[in-house]
């Protein structure tokens, strides 16, 4: 009965504690004598400081504290960028924790102050006197990379932080001989994460242990430790990190942020705990947002739409700074998946990545891979349209064929597995995609304005072999590891590194030990976000936790197993080859009366009364699992939408997703994950998108301006699975929390740009506001 | 999403809450709280002195007065939306108060915090000057009635003097058999009318006997549309008539446009034709 | 200057003195020690905070406390004991209505308003009932499930 539990789309552990208001976040939790930071933060996007006056905020009602950069200047050492691409003449320049001579962007840092409360600190910062020298702004990527554009740093030329190329065939040749080339140029515009619950941080120092407690909102607390260690001088050791319940973060809370460090910084100072908490606004400001591309972009293709070769040209902004993982995105994990589900001989490009007077820039949902599939899926539109044929139809002559056990592709990776004719084909049933097209060709002939938009998508996830990670640049390694500890009553505890913030796995973990071992999954306890009681892990994002984490606990849980039936095999007396294995239950071959349960085993281990020669008592194991390649999962996409040519507005009316993560282990939580995926992808194409104008003054500053996806405006999402195990992952599993984010953005804009076809539309640049759906309409019809 | 200081005063009574803005210079009256809250909380709006005046009953409700209805200034958008006496004399202005906000906002947001703070963007200013309001405000100078088209004097600017207190607003019942309607093109985030056309349509004999258009969120204040106006009046509201009269907007709309990151003001005046076609639409068929 | 007030949250007198401008939510999470309401915005956006209010449901980041002493307040934690849980939690967790767990809270508020005023919402009611909450992580069609699921085991109380 139990082991059945893997597999089945049981109700989550985690939620009693969430839907009662009972859980706590970083914000939640009250230390006594807690005080409260609150951060003065540049209103220029580029200047000299040339001086700063604190002495007025230090006397106001509850200040203790006030501190500039003067203080923090040779004590806190500047944030590091974790991600130094090899062979891209990669700059990295000083990022200090609170700016001294020159700010980069809105939100830069300047000084802190420190009170009783929060009101009061934000009262004292309008003290504050800083004197500026405004100078040039520069916001978008391309034009910060051309000559005589305003440099943000002086030891990067034309604000060029590194130049990564890409090449696989001859692309050149691709494109002299082929008889159809398409080309556009996508902006992908920056996009604001928004977790619901806002970054904080948490520091109590104690100076008598020389001992630094962070509790904080990320998505790596090992990272974290290991980043404060880097930043603060603490040694690594002294240092606990503690993710309590962390509310979303969809890549934000992976970096290591300056606003950690000024609190680490102020509770150092004073020996009190200090808490800073960000507002919905500095957010906004502050944490590292995603995409800001400008991606030119080129495809060869023979007359009957047979891909044959792909040119990219990519301006990736940076904003003001390197955030910690930021040059991996555009990079690797962007231009390495150029040749998506494809077969696409020649592949060549190009990555910019620039320094612009904006937050700084890093992974967010998806990270790069939906900047590579909107290219591509964009591309194949397009030549579907340049041959006349069929979107879908393209799509399933270039897919690469079924493959079970590894294929490589030109940018010099190589697939796990993959099925992505069934993906599409799935899809299009589900979609009912014939009826689909006729119903458009009628609603045309009624002179509506309905389109349907098709992508096949793969992604690469399960971050990764630290092999790899150490080849390109990654400053880190990306395995896990978890420690599965039985107790004597048969009750056990998983402890794992990774740091699940939303995405189930407490639930999932907890499936797959039941699996294993036949334990009631109500018997397993995982455990996680606490660098003290946690073994060390790489952390959350990527698509990775369940692949890798997972992994290790499968291999953790089979240790368990071996030990568990060789000490059966001493209590039942017989040899450990004869020992079989069912559902928690150890026997002697040909004799199932005579068994152990793994709850016999377990109290039997911990008592140690009867141990067999040489065997430790205990019932625990720990597993390093590192994977031997990466995970990609896949599928394809369909959309529906109809087009208000009046005023420009798009109405999303359905979208079916078919999507392939290999096993499943809860199929309810890869549903919903594929749901809000999905959503968080619609969001970017119809309505998500941060803007500064010239001044590098962010205009979409709030949540009245950014437009994020609302229920009110937004159809069911239709979802359906297939299943293609990863052929070398112990469970077959892949990966689900990045999947409808990378598909949606291209198939709801390919689906916005269909339903224009017949008015003469080709492009339109995202998000797809009706103002610039409109404007694209008078254009056309105006012969632009 | 910290305010900064200030002092408050609840007052019991009208007559109280005048005194108090009259004694505390700078003092802002606290209705519902959601339109000046969120701007105290960005500490875009810094008043030193709060007089609060959510708590006096005698400013909350609707009631029928001759020949149409008085709604108190207190009255949330919640308890307009679903008023039957509000749905029986000027169901544009239930229709419009629906489309307010959110739930929670319209449960705390109250018509007359809302005409107040006289946003372009706000629907109820459009609807109530379509209706040929009139608000009804209190000061130490006494008691007088301004014009619902008169109220709003610029972007965030009101007629109220500095001690005067919107109490009611009362609105003349749409006559019977005319037809009205409030078209809204929400903004996507705040929610706030980006376009919101408002229309009363009096239909005698098959013809047009009267119509009265206003388009919100195009200008800093809702904007009269005339010359709609005097093209609908003796036309047969067939869809020729209408789109032709909606055409004429643009004559109308010679003020101060408006216009930001997600609609400039070319694009709010092509959508002002748009949406006060689809208002008249509306209103035209529930005419009769 | 602080002032008194007193504010019945979940049934219990709860009195303080607190500044003149201190937000309600503020109140409920620091003085009340309530923190299941969350803050997530600042302009009174994403409904993380929403707790009922005198019987309606309201942002508690846009009222005063100084506005809400003398009045009721409702959180999470007093539509149920933790234990045994209202309809409308069982339905979220049923239905996988949540992940992160931050806007759940105030979802949950404002659901329960919903289906006060429209016992059996269309999914599409429920979808507009909830425009003033926004979720990042689950796409709310979870979310919308878990309504309409509670909507049918609230029917006939």
């Amino acid at each position: 009965m139990t082991t059945r539990i893997f597999g089945s789309g049981i109700r989550r552990r985690e939620d009693p504690r969430l839907i009662t208001g009972r859980a706590s976040y970083t914000d939640d939790i009250k230390l006594p004598g807690t005080l409260h930071a609150a951060i003065l933060r540049s209103p220029y996007a580029h200047a000299n400081i040339k001086a700063v006056d604190a002495s007025g905020a230090a006397g106001q009602p509850g200040v203790v504290a006030v501190y500039t950069g003067e203080d923090t200047d040779g004590v806190l050492n500047g944030l590091p960028c974790a991600w130094l691409i090899p062979g891209s003449d990669l700059k990295t320049p000083a990022h200090p924790a609170i700016a001294k001579d020159k700010v980069r962007y809105v939100g830069d840092a300047v000084a802190v102050v420190v009170a009783e409360s929060r009101y009061q600190a934000e009262d004292a910062l309008e003290h504050i006197a800083v004197d500026y020298e405004p100078l040039d702004v520069v916001v978008s990527p391309k034009a910060a990379a051309q000559d005589g554009a305003p440099q943000l740093h002086e030891d990067v030329p034309n604000n060029i932080a590194f130049t990564w190329a890409l090449a696989g065939g001859d692309t050149d040749a691709a494109f002299a001989d082929a008889a159809v080339t398409v080309s556009d140029t996508i902006t992908l515009p920056r996009l604001i994460a928004n977790p619901m619950e806002p970054r904080s941080a948490l520091a109590q120092w104690s100076a008598a242990s020389g001992e630094l407690t962070l509790w904080n909102t990320t998505q790596n607390p090992h990272i974290a430790r290991f980043v404060t260690c880097v930043v603060t001088g603490v040694p690594e050791h002294k240092i606990r990190v503690i993710a309590p319940e962390v509310g979303g973060g969809f890549g934000s809370k992976i970096p290591f942020y300056a606003d950690e460090a000024i609190t680490a910084f102020c509770s150092m100072k004073l020996g009190v705990p200090v808490k800073w908490t960000e507002t919905r606004s500095e957010n906004y400001l502050i944490t590292t947002q995603g995409r800001d591309h400008i991606e030119e972009v080129e495809m060869a293709a023979t007359s009957d739409g047979v891909i044959t070769g792909l040119r990219t040209t990519v301006y990736a902004g940076m904003g003001g700074y390197l955030s910690t993982a930021a040059p991996g995105v555009p990079t690797i994990l962007h231009g390495l998946m150029y040749s998506g589900p494809y077969n696409i001989p020649n592949i060549s490009g190009t990555v910019y990545g620039v320094f612009n007077n904006g937050a700084p820039v890093d992974a967010y949902r998806g990270a790069g891979r939906p900047e590579a599939t909107m290219l591509l899926e964009r591309m194949v539109d397009l030549v579907a349209a340049a041959v006349g044929q069929d979107p879908a139809e393209v799509r399933r002559k270039n897919l690469i064929p079924k493959f079970e056990n590894g294929h490589d592709v030109a940018t010099g990776i190589t697939y796990d597995s993959g099925d992505y004719e069934s993906a599409l084909d799935s899809c299009l049933s589900a979609a009912g995609y014939e009826a689909l097209r006729a119903e458009q060709a009628q609603a045309r002939a009624e002179g509506r304005c309905v389109g349907v938009g098709v992508s096949s998508y793969v992604e690469i996830c399960g971050l990764g072999p630290s092999q790899v990670a150490g080849a390109v640049g990654f400053q880190g390694g990306l395995w896990e590891s978890a420690i599965i500890r039985f107790y004597p009553t048969g009750k056990a505890n998983v402890m794992v590194g990774s740091s699940p913030h939303g995405q189930g796995e407490e639930t999932t973990f907890a499936q797959i030990v039941a699996g294993e071992l036949g334990v009631d999954v109500d018997d397993v306890e995982v455990i996680h976000g606490d660098t003290d009681t946690t073994p060390m892990g790489w952390g959350t994002y990527g698509s990775r936790t369940t692949a890798v984490s997972g992994a290790a606990i499968t291999v953790a849980a089979r240790k368990i197993k071996e030990k568990s039936r060789a000490l059966a095999a001493h209590l039942l007396e017989a040899a450990p080859e004869d020992i079989e294995y069912e559902d928690g239950r150890f026997y002697v071959r040909g004799s199932p009366d005579q068994h152990k349960t793994i709850q016999d085993i377990a109290l039997m281990a911990n008592v140690a009364w009867n141990m067999p020669e040489g065997m430790e008592p205990g019932l625990e194991a720990s597993a390093f699992y590192d994977p031997p390649n990466f995970t990609y999962p896949f599928g394809a996409h369909v959309a529906v939408v109809e087009v208000d040519p009046e005023t420009g507005h798009i109405d999303l009316q359905r979208y079916v997703a078919v999507d392939d993560c290999g096993v499943q282990i809860n199929p309810m939580i890869v549903e919903g994950q594929v749901h809000g995926g999905v959503v968080q992808g619609v969001g970017p194409a119809l309505w998500e998108g941060a803007v500064y104008d010239d001044d590098g003054q962010l205009v979409t500053g709030s949540m009245l301006d950014y437009a994020l996806p609302r229920a009110d405006l937004l159809p069911d999402i239709e979802v359906s699975s297939n299943s293609t195990p990863s052929p070398h992952h112990p469970l077959g599993v892949k990966g689900i929390g990045e999947a409808g984010t990378i598909a949606s953005t291209p198939t709801v804009y390919n689906a916005v740009m269909d339903a224009l076809r017949p008015l003469g539309v080709t492009r339109v640049d995202m998000p797809l506001t009706p103002e610039k759906v409109w404007r694209a309409i008078n254009d056309a019809r105006n012969g632009g | 999403m910290f305010p900064a200081q200030i002092t408050y005063h609840r007052a019991g009574s009208v007559a109280e809450a005048v005194q108090l803005l009259s004694s505390n210079e700078g003092a802002k009256l606290l209705a519902g709280g959601h339109s000046l809250l969120p701007l105290m909380k960005l500490r875009l709006a810094a008043p030193a002195v709060l007089v609060d005046i959510g708590r006096i009953e005698a400013l909350k409700g609707v009631s029928a007065s001759g020949g149409g209805i008085t709604i108190g200034a207190l009255t949330t958008h919640a308890e307009i939306a679903s008023s039957d006496l509000v749905k029986q004399h000027a169901p544009v202005l239930a229709e419009a108060a629906a489309l307010v906000g959110d739930p929670a906002v319209r449960n705390r947001g109250t018509i007359g915090g809302s005409v107040s703070h006289a946003d372009p963007a706000s629907d109820q200013p459009t609807v109530l000057t379509a209706l040929g309001a009139t608000f009804n405000v209190t000061g130490q100078g006494g008691d007088r009635s301004i014009a619902a088209g008169d109220f709003a004097t610029g972007l965030l600017e009101n007629a109220l003097e500095e001690n005067e207190v919107l109490t009611s607003i009362s609105v003349p019942s749409v006559p019977s058999g005319a037809g009205s309607a409030y078209v809204k093109f929400p903004h996507p985030a705040s929610r706030y009318a980006v376009v919101g056309a408002a229309a009363v349509v009096a239909v005698s004999g098959g013809t047009c006997s009267s119509a009265s258009v206003v388009v919100g969120g195009v200008e800093t204040t809702p904007a009269r549309a005339s010359s709609v106006e005097a093209a609908l009046a003796g036309s047969d509201l067939g869809d020729a008539a209408l789109d032709a009269a909606a055409a004429a907007v643009g004559g109308d709309l010679n003020g101060d446009p408006m216009g930001d990151v997600f609609a400039s003001a070319e694009y709010r005046r092509a959508m002002a034709a748009v949406y006060v076609r689809r208002a008249l639409g509306a209103a035209a068929s529930r005419a009769g | 200057m602080t002032v008194p007030v007193e504010i019945t949250i979940n049934g219990k007198a709860c009195a303080g003195d607190v500044e003149e401008r201190q937000l309600l939510v503020h109140f409920i999470r620091e003085n009340a020690g309530l923190t299941g309401t969350k803050v997530g915005c600042d302009t009174s956006q994403c409904g993380t905070c929403t707790v009922q209010l005198d019987g309606v449901s309201a942002k508690a980041c846009t009222v005063l406390t100084v506005q809400a002493s003398g009045s009721s307040v409702t959180t999470i934690e007093g539509i149920s004991d933790g234990v045994d849980l209202h309809p409308l939690q069982e339905a979220f967790w049923n239905n996988h209505g949540l992940q992160c767990g931050f806007c759940t809270p105030g979802m949950i508020m404002a659901a329960n308003e919903l289906l006060r005023n429209n016992p059996s919402p269309t999914r599409e009611e429920i979808r507009h009932g909830l425009e003033g909450n926004i979720c990042r992580c689950t796409g709310y069609q979870n979310i919308v499930s878990a309504v309409e699921d509670a909507a049918k085991a609230m029917g006939g109380r």
